[in-house]
């Protein structure tokens, strides 16, 4: 194992592609935030103006079902190996991974090829026994957010709203979360490494807005696989929540920005949950702290419709951050889909009525 | 006659000053090559040594005496960055290309300090109320306190032991030997300054060598009340009142820890010297796997190294206390006088 050391991480950068990207999606956050992918795949095509393909046959990574000890290590190897094959098939060489749980198992398996070479032979040969396909090995390997970052200044140039309170002229207090297995697993497969990682803040920056350092900015947002989905252990998962909330509370942040799918769910939905246990929230009254991935700020900024986003999918309610930043958006189509259909609405939004 | 032959000593810390006056004093020409403007090193930013509280400005003082009395050349300003042997003799030169010539060479230059904002997670340079052990002891000789930095007295200090030492992810995974036995000194002197306070040592293992250290110890638990607790810390963070947040654990109890504190201070290790790597070049001088200068045998001959000639003196071979860099550098004076003894012809 290569030891880095004598390096200040904060000051560290990655490689990122510039183009002609293979798109590997998120699971969940097609089904919780659909409007994300949406708009990063919008952003790079029409603002950034770059090639990026999204292929319709990959599947699931298996990274869930690997970090709960139902799929086996060789599955999820052979099922990567497949995505890596459709984006060989197509000929692409970077790949643009959408969740953090991805990309940590991405890498995960791109270094256990690299440092055991017998199970890449053995990979290969399972794909091309269940399905007669090959694979290369991607030469780039970027999350969503490396490629938001590498690009903020382009997109600070196009954008029509900044973070800063149009009322006060004060620029945004925003918190950042780092998905776990973004940079803790490999901490040079991230932007500024893993304690200070700056691939948020440094967006938040050059959007106008101040990022937000915490006690807690470096926990787990509660998911963590097993404390979730094993039933019984979910007062566990919401108590680490809660110990990031009453961490940024007393910074009044007016929002959190996240690079993870389960986490900008789980940070979303667990202050509906905490509430209504213990009566307040975090970000004072009844709504909580909104939450956004970078992809949804990103797309804000740009002049996106808040609802073309998908942010009337959140559990706290956006309306009041879009106020704050100046949106011009209609109330009226919150909830009205595609083709102008109505898709009903919850009780209510926010945490408590 | 070795009386007429000259040594030139790289360094005018305390082990250079040692082994200057000790061989100007058998009558040998020597002329001792400090960088900085005044002899001493990093003693002169201490405030009190271990385990005794003794005055290192005694013991700078002492060392100068000493060299001013047995007409030790010194020579300030001047870092030297080669090391060669031409016609017999070396000559040692600077970066602006100053030149000296000796029969004999001692490298006493010294280490540097683990420069612990590369420890990122602890939060040096990033928060202000985490200082160093070096910084405490800058504190202390300048204004004999320690305040917050929102100046207020810290009510719970924190003290972290193996900063840039024992640490792979450092790249420093050897010991650095003094800092178990500074850290508890210290921890003393806060006590004796802010009584009320309560003090923190977070350890991996206590490494007490030395005479003295485990009852200097067993005297701060007692009659201090200093709180040793076995456990790395994880990480360091600001509160909103610019306390700090400690996350690490209590491996005695067996169970993670989250503490508040109002002041860390971080003990730093001892790194090999930065010019360390340019005295090797043009000379079969080498260093070992650390980057501390390699003697030719560390058990019987730690002083001379592996070019003939060239001699080591104190913590350019590896992290020691003052008074083992100042019986070192004794005993390099030695070997340099045998050295020349053997090869006065």
């Amino acid at each position: 194992m290569e030891i880095k050391s004598k390096i200040k991480w904060s000051e560290y950068n990655k490689e990122i592609a510039e183009d002609h990207f293979f798109f590997l999606r998120s699971c969940i956050r097609q089904n919780f935030n659909p409007g994300a992918e949406k708009a990063f795949i919008s952003i790079l095509k029409n603002n950034l103006k770059k090639d990026i393909f999204d292929d319709a046959r990959h599947t699931t990574c298996t990274g869930i079902g690997y970090h709960t000890d139902i799929v086996p290590f060789e599955t999820m190897q052979t099922m990567i190996a497949r995505q890596f094959s459709l984006m060989t098939e197509k000929g692409y060489k970077n790949c643009a991974v959408s969740c953090i749980t991805s990309f940590g198992s991405y890498n995960e398996i791109l270094s256990t090829w690299k440092e055991f070479p017998e199970e890449l032979a053995k990979t290969r040969d399972y794909l091309k026994k269940a399905t007669g396909r090959e694979f290369e090995i991607p030469e780039n390997l970027s999350h969503g957010c490396d490629i938001i970052y590498k690009f903020r200044k382009e997109i600070a140039a196009q954008s029509n709203y900044k973070l800063i309170n149009i009322e006060t002229g004060e620029p945004l207090k925003i918190v950042d979360h780092i998905g776990c297995h973004y940079s803790k697993i490999f901490p040079e497969k991230g932007v500024g490494g893993f304690e200070y990682s700056k691939v948020l803040t440094e967006m938040i920056q050059a959007w106008g807005g101040q990022p937000v350092d915490y006690p807690e900015r470096r926990h787990c947002c509660g998911f963590g696989f097993r404390q979730y989905l094993v039933k019984s252990n979910r007062s566990y998962s919401i108590s680490n929540s809660r110990k990031k909330f009453e961490s940024m509370e007393p910074f009044k942040p007016d929002a959190i920005i996240t690079n993870c799918p389960g986490c900008n769910m789980f940070l979303d939905r667990w202050q509906y949950t905490l509430a209504q246990i213990e009566g307040k929230t975090y970000g004072g009254g009844t709504n909580g702290i909104p939450v956004f991935s970078y992809e949804e700020l990103a797309g804000l900024i740009l002049g996106y419709d808040p609802w073309k986003l998908g942010l009337q999918m959140h559990q706290v309610d956006v309306e009041p951050f879009l106020k704050k930043i100046g949106v011009r958006y209609d109330p009226e189509l919150k909830f009205v889909g595609i083709n102008g259909k109505y898709i009903n609405e919850p009780l209510f939004t926010g945490c408590l009525k | 006659m070795i009386k007429n032959k000259h040594v030139a000593i790289i360094g005018g810390g305390i082990a250079g000053m040692e082994a200057a006056a000790v061989l100007a004093k058998q009558g040998l020409k020597v002329t001792l090559i400090e960088k900085e403007a005044i002899t001493g090193g990093k003693l002169n930013d201490w405030h009190h040594l271990f385990p005794d509280f003794f005055s290192p400005k005694t013991v700078i003082d002492n060392l100068i005496a000493k060299t001013n009395h047995s007409g030790v050349n010194v020579v300030y300003n001047t870092e030297i960055s080669k090391i060669e042997k031409l016609n017999g003799r070396f000559e040692l030169s600077d970066e602006r290309d100053t030149k000296f010539y000796s029969d004999a060479v001692i490298i006493a230059s010294g280490f540097r300090l683990f420069d612990a904002t590369l420890k990122e997670e602890y939060g040096y340079g990033i928060f202000d109320n985490v200082i160093t052990s070096v910084d405490f002891e800058k504190l202390m000789k300048t204004e004999g306190k320690l305040l917050t930095a929102q100046k207020t007295e810290p009510k719970r200090i924190a003290i972290i032991h193996c900063v840039g030492s024992r640490d792979a992810k450092t790249g420093n995974t050897y010991c650095s030997k003094v800092c178990c036995i500074t850290g508890i000194k210290q921890a003393i002197e806060i006590n004796k300054i802010l009584p009320d306070s309560e003090i923190y040592c977070f350890y991996m293992d206590l490494r007490l060598y030395g005479l003295n250290f485990d009852s200097l110890y067993l005297h701060a638990q007692k009659q201090h009340k200093i709180q040793f607790i076995r456990g790395r810390l994880s990480e360091i963070a600001e509160r909103f009142d610019k306390s700090l947040q400690l996350k690490t654990e209590d491996t005695l109890q067996g169970r993670p820890l989250r503490i508040n504190v109002d002041t860390v201070i971080l003990l730093i290790g001892m790194e090999p010297g930065a010019s360390n790597n340019l005295f090797t070049k043009n000379n079969k001088v080498t260093i070992d796997e650390n980057g501390f200068m390699k003697p030719i045998n560390m058990h019987e001959n730690r002083n001379s190294s592996t070019h003939d000639g060239i001699f080591l003196a104190g913590t350019v071979i590896c992290p020691m206390a003052v008074n083992e860099s100042i019986e070192n550098a004794r005993a390099a004076a030695f070997e340099v006088i045998s050295y020349l003894e053997k090869n006065k012809l």
